[in-house]
């Protein structure tokens, strides 16, 4: 489904990830995890197509598609998501008339018809329903005065109302309380179905106790340099990240 | 040879004719220039009653002894007022076959902003088959507003017909010393809009759809006179989504609202002349005074602009509050872009007691565009348990382009409450990503945002035309941020 070889990028002058290949087969769930300043966040907004970002040497391919070669609305409409660490505020546009728009845009890329008000209410509620989100902060404008909790569940929402097939979560778990985890991870559980893929992106070992992942993989100075089961990431929550930084500058 | 010249000499006319020159009758147009003749000119051709005459004369001689204020935020080269044709016969539109004829520029912006087929033919001039039903629709507003009372008429028409009226009204709320362009305009106005509201009644209608279809042409000096009696009401709409050009580059209009006790006026603009090019060449200067006078208790007030057009933009939609809790309202989206220049705000007087004021300005900056809000708030010292809320926020789309805030308040009586704030804040490219993630393209995503920022003012425009200005912003914005 997704296939990342040999992938290098740079912001400015700063070279970030320097030669990540990695896999990804349908229905899979790989976490990546690692010290900060590793690569991970750059990981996701590479594959997301933010501009600030430019790959020097390397190649992505989506369903057989150059993932690099198109824009990042594109990117989104041909099923990847990225589910954002920082949620932005977008305020006076409200969360239902820019998901409408949305899923407009992706259904219409998909060859769908569109839905009508009541097919789209119906779509909406079944899906705030997953992540507990109070039908309110549908309302809202998009993120604005959303508390951390609430943001990171209208982006799980929102990735339940777009159906992607490629889903990357961007520590997402960063900033939730133990209630609002197990909420975000239920709601990201609910969507395995054996073809969506998904890429988690953590610092702990926490989340995956609750979306257990098929791969786990370390990312350290912009490659992969191991990869497991999940029993891997137990080892790293036991072990921190030095042995592994040791063996790498042994090398 | 001589079949050589007749033939240049039908292009040369004809081509003047293409940009609207009056060519036919000489006698029509007055020769370029600013003197008392002129104004006699003017006066005679309009038949106007030796008051008027006299009324325009000494605003000349007012106008002569002021100087062009320099203090706004904007720099242009000042508009040689002696080489001004400051009468001409009305302007006769080209008259266009059929729609493919029209500028293929401005169809497409057209059809952008959703304007139908019809209109689009009466907007650009395309001969309208007369058995078409908006003359009927027309003449049924006409006899509807007459069964009311309701007088809505050109100001020249009014001269003739209401002239008690006038002479009551005119200059009362902007004086003939008002400022340099007021004084300019009360000598040479040619043109303009009438509209008297009769005691108790409530005008069932938009005067915005009346004044569409009948396009009441808009001169370069625009006189426009609105007057509310007691307990009355009126929604009024001026300007259009469409792009207007026009060739004199100077426009300087004058509107005086009159709101008596109970009685309220809402007035809303949308202003699309035309700005200049990319490099800022040409455009027009659109130097605009515009106040109304709450005059009677309970009275209310409320300016809507969306201004996107003109090179130079510098006006202030200003309220008098002098009734007793007497309410004033300001609402604003000014959009600038390559090299336009905005200095917009509005004035709130508070003269009557627990009188109330609201500002809510939105200016949008993109390109090399420099965009000003410059307001006051003045509370008298009677004018007790006065109110004012401002908020005034900025948006800039580029590094290149301006925001600035001029807010200027004046307190004398110690019961008011004068609140006032602001924001700048730079459209976020992670805001633009955001959006584009979610599948949006780029065009999309800033129309979104910048709806969003804009909504609190563009909530406020008549329904018909909201969904048109939003769609507007977003094509005053194409390719901006990128």
């Amino acid at each position: 489904m997704l296939k990342i070889e040999n992938l290098h990028a740079r912001i400015e002058e700063k070279e970030i990830l320097k030669g990540l290949s990695l896999t990804i087969g349908e229905g899979e769930v790989h976490a990546i995890m690692g010290p900060n300043g590793s690569g991970k966040s750059t990981l996701a907004s590479v594959l997301a197509g933010r501009e600030d970002y430019e790959v020097t040497e390397g190649t992505v391919t989506f369903n057989g598609k150059d993932l690099l070669d198109m824009p990042a609305e594109e990117r989104a409409r041909e099923g990847l998501f990225l589910a954002f660490q920082y949620p932005v505020e977008i305020p006076g546009v409200s969360n239902m008339n820019f998901l409408k728009a949305a899923v407009g845009e992706i259904r219409k890329h998909r060859g769908l018809e569109a839905l009508t008000a009541k097919e789209f209410l119906q779509l909406v509620k079944e899906k705030s329903q997953l992540v507990e989100l109070d039908g309110q902060l549908a309302n809202r404008a998009v993120n604005e005065g959303f508390s951390g909790g609430e943001k990171k569940r209208n982006e799980i929402f929102q990735m339940a109302m777009l159906n992607p097939s490629m889903c990357v979560l961007d520590e997402t778990d960063s900033g939730l309380d133990i209630d609002a985890l197990r909420i975000v991870s239920e709601g990201v559980n609910a969507m395995r179905d054996g073809k969506r893929s998904f890429v988690i992106i953590t610092h702990y070992q926490r989340l995956l106790d609750h979306i257990v992942p098929d791969f786990v993989h370390v990312l350290y100075k912009g490659k992969i340099v191991k990869s497991g089961t999940k029993e891997l990431a137990l080892e790293l929550e036991e072990k921190g990240y030095d042995w592994l930084k040791e063996m790498e500058e042994a090398k | 040879m001589a079949y050589e010249g007749d033939e240049l000499l039908e292009n040369v006319t004809s081509k003047e004719y293409e940009f609207g020159f009056t060519t036919n009758i000489e006698s029509d147009k007055a020769p370029a220039g600013l003197n008392e003749d002129i104004i006699r000119l003017i006066s005679s051709k309009k038949n106007e009653p030796q008051w008027l005459l006299d009324w325009r004369l000494e605003a000349f001689e007012i106008f002569q002894k002021m100087t062009e204020p320099e203090w706004a935020h904007v720099k242009y080269e000042k508009p040689n007022l002696q080489a001004i044709s400051f009468y001409a016969a009305p302007k006769q539109k080209k008259v266009l076959n059929s729609l493919d004829e029209m500028d293929p520029e401005l169809r497409k912006t057209m059809e952008k902003l959703g304007i139908s087929i019809e209109e689009q033919k009466r907007l650009s001039g395309v001969a309208v088959d007369f058995v078409m039903d908006s003359v009927s629709v027309a003449t049924s507003f006409k006899e509807k507003l007459g069964e009311l009372g309701i007088i809505f008429c050109s100001i020249s028409d009014a001269v003739q017909e209401y002239p008690e009226l006038i002479k009551k009204y005119l200059g009362t709320v902007i004086p003939r010393t008002d400022n340099y362009y007021a004084a300019l305009n009360s000598a040479v106005f040619t043109d303009g809009s009438f509209c008297y509201i009769p005691k108790g009644v409530r005008c069932p209608m938009e005067l915005s759809t009346y004044f569409r279809i009948n396009e009441a042409g808009t001169g370069q000096f625009e006189r426009t006179l609105l007057i509310a009696d007691e307990e009355s009401y009126v929604s009024y709409l001026e300007g259009c989504t469409a792009p207007q050009r026009d060739e004199n580059q100077l426009h300087a209009a004058v509107v005086e609202l009159v709101a008596m006790r109970d009685a309220e006026i809402k007035y809303s603009t949308v202003q699309n002349w035309y700005p200049g090019d990319k490099d800022g060449k040409g455009g027009i200067f659109n130097f605009v005074t515009k106040r109304g006078m709450c005059e009677g208790a309970n009275s209310k007030i409320s300016w809507t602009q969306v201004e996107t057009g003109s090179a130079i933009t510098w006006k202030y939609p200003s309220c008098v509050l002098k009734g007793d809790n007497s309410v004033g309202e300001f609402y604003s989206v000014a959009v600038t872009n390559h090299f336009q220049q905005a200095d917009t705000g509005t004035k709130m007087i508070h003269i009557g007691k627990n009188t109330k004021s609201t500002i809510i300005s939105k200016g949008i900056s993109s390109g090399h565009s420099q965009n000003s809000y410059r307001g006051l708030v003045q509370i008298g010292k009677n004018a007790s348990n006065a109110r004012n809320f401002s908020q005034c926020d900025s948006l800039l789309m580029t590094d290149t382009s301006g925001a600035h805030t001029f807010p200027y308040i004046e307190v004398n009586n110690s019961t008011a409450k004068v609140e006032h704030e602001a924001t700048t804040s730079k459209i976020g490219e992670d805001q633009i990503f955001y959006c584009l993630q979610r599948g949006l393209d780029q065009e999309q995503a800033v129309s979104m945002i910048v709806n969003g920022y804009a909504k609190d003012v563009l909530n406020k425009l008549p329904m018909e035309f909201a969904v048109e200005a939003q769609k507007l912003l977003a094509i005053s914005l194409e390719g901006s941020v990128g």
